[in-house]
């Protein structure tokens, strides 16, 4: 309880379609040990991230150990989670776990380098946790907040990591809060129907936004 | 009126319960240091305050702070500042070191402060549930927390009301992102007044010990802005996960290992919604109330998304 301990990243809420465009990533000190972030795309860094959305597919990818990809949709695209002998809780939790499920998941940015140097962006967990509908509504809601606010103020000046954004991407921060709004919208109107049940179990949120979406060449090394 | 002149009856008037200081002379001896000789106007200030010390054989906390301010305790948000306070003493501690006569917890009616009184101040000792007017107490600040100090010039007046100690809580409100070491069935020392978690059986004070069972979570809320984190005692515990200390025993009990509670326990909560209140200690919130925040009303998001 010394009171240095270094102070904790923030868990950024970021929707795939934006998560998986941040494949730009950098240091603030040229420490061995500096934490990496990923630049999203709205002028944000981040090196923590907290998602919810639903698995809907799990596999391992491992040739000599377990090596277990996840597949997890939310409303405006696909997480792909990777767990290994070094992430033993996720790694277990995504073998136990049978898809369709909502669940819950903390974890660090990492991108990858395909042979073709297109670069992909996946999570590797910290933890994953099975939860319910009302967590994960609550979650869109917020990371929808979260992101119109990023967009917002991308044109403030002094919005560093907006200025990186520009330098680094050609994206345009609007796309991302229309998306934003319409997960939002989405979740409007599924409420309508259910008329307040929230438990509606396993239902994918949105299946072409998990069509249009490869899979990685491969998976990272472990 | 100047600046210089200002300051000039400020530090005449610190003197005024103990010896005549002219302000004039103040004035004059600060504009010639300040004007001539370019000292910044606090260093003058303090040097000029000091050599009127020396003249009356004075120390320098024996100077009043020629009219603190009274105020309330959460109202303190700054460093070294001299302020008098109407309070209850809420609380006694046991005091760590051997220079300090006491220390614990004043409040009114804003909330509650850390109080500390060191043993060469010789003031007179403070009774658990009175009241008081204390005047010339000095702020201190520490990794954001505030407390006051008592030193020689306090006055300390015991008064006949009756003040009510407010709720100086916290309520925060994120995604419980982590659980850290340190949590689920842990052994504390059995000392008395010793509540010290056990590293591998062992105290820090009282070395190795059989301690008691208790559970807790030291967990970090997370809204992607900010982090905190906050304890759940035993009871808050037991409430969010549904986890009592006899369960958390057995488990333990049949695994062999105490580490499979706090894994358990990750299970239920982690990734949740959590709104908790309670009062801040350093750097942790300790748990008094914790709410699920429930279903969240989408209407309402989208009418504040839209207008961001």
């Amino acid at each position: 309880m010394s009171g240095s301990a270094p102070t904790r990243e923030v868990a950024r809420r970021v929707f795939a379609t934006e998560f998986n465009d941040a494949g730009y990533t950098f240091t603030e000190s040229d420490d061995e040990r500096a934490p990496v972030y990923a630049l999203l795309p709205t002028g944000e860094s981040s090196n923590r991230v907290f998602f919810v959305g639903t698995l809907t597919e799990k596999e391992d990818v491992g040739d000599d150990s377990e090596y277990w990809r996840g597949r997890i949709v939310d409303p405006t695209g696909t997480f792909f989670v990777y767990a290994g002998q070094y992430q033993p809780e996720a790694a277990s939790k995504l073998r136990d776990l049978e898809p369709p499920a909502y669940v819950a998941v903390v974890g660090k940015p990492r991108t990858y380098e395909t042979d073709d140097g297109t670069v992909r962006v996946s999570v590797r967990p910290e933890s994953i946790t099975e939860v319910d509908a009302a967590t994960r509504d609550r979650w869109v809601a917020e990371t929808a907040r979260r992101t119109v606010e990023r967009v917002a103020a991308f044109d403030d000046e002094g919005n560093e990591y907006a200025r990186m954004a520009r330098e680094e991407y050609d994206l345009d921060p609007q796309t991302y809060k229309a998306a934003a709004l319409s997960a939002l919208e989405d979740l409007d109107e599924s409420d309508d129907e259910l008329a307040g049940d929230g438990s509606a179990d396993g239902d994918p949120p949105s299946d072409d936004a998990t069509s249009d979406e490869t899979d990685p060449a491969g998976a990272p090394e472990p | 009126m100047s600046e210089l002149r200002q300051e000039a009856e400020a530090i005449a008037e610190q003197f005024s319960d103990h010896t005549d200081v002219d302000p004039d002379d103040v004035e004059e001896r600060l504009a010639t240091l300040v004007d001539e000789y370019r000292v910044p106007l606090d260093e003058a200030s303090r040097s000029v305050t000091n050599s009127y010390l020396e003249d009356a054989g004075m120390e320098r906390d024996e100077l009043g702070r020629g009219g603190s301010e009274e105020v309330l305790v959460n109202d303190i948000d700054e460093d070294e500042q001299w302020v008098d306070l109407r309070v209850k003493l809420v609380d006694l501690w046991e005091p760590r070191s051997d220079s300090i006569s006491q220390v614990g917890l004043l409040g009114d009616e804003s909330g509650t402060i850390k109080f500390v009184a060191f043993e060469t101040s010789d003031l007179p000792e403070l009774t658990e549930g009175q009241a008081y007017e204390l005047s010339n107490v000095v702020t201190d600040e520490y990794e954001g927390s505030y407390s006051v100090k008592l030193n020689r010039t306090t006055g300390i007046t015991e008064i006949d009301e009756a003040i009510e100690v407010g709720d100086d809580a916290d309520t925060v409100e994120g995604a419980l992102v982590d659980i850290q070491s340190g949590s689920g069935l842990i052994k504390r020392c059995p000392e008395d007044d010793c509540t010290r978690v056990l590293q591998n059986g062992r105290c820090s004070e009282h070395g190795q010990v059989e301690g008691e069972f208790d559970l807790r979570i030291k967990g970090v809320l997370d809204d992607g802005e900010t982090v905190t984190e906050v304890i759940f005692d035993r009871e808050a515990t037991e409430d969010l996960t549904g986890m009592t200390l006899e369960e958390a025993k057995d488990m333990a009990m049949d695994a062999l290992d105490t580490t499979v509670v706090a894994e358990e326990m990750g299970e239920d909560v982690l990734g949740r919604y959590y709104r908790v209140t309670g009062p801040t200690f350093g750097r942790y919130v300790l748990v008094d109330e914790m709410e699920d925040p429930g279903t969240v009303d989408v209407e309402s998001a989208l009418i504040e998304a839209r207008s961001i």
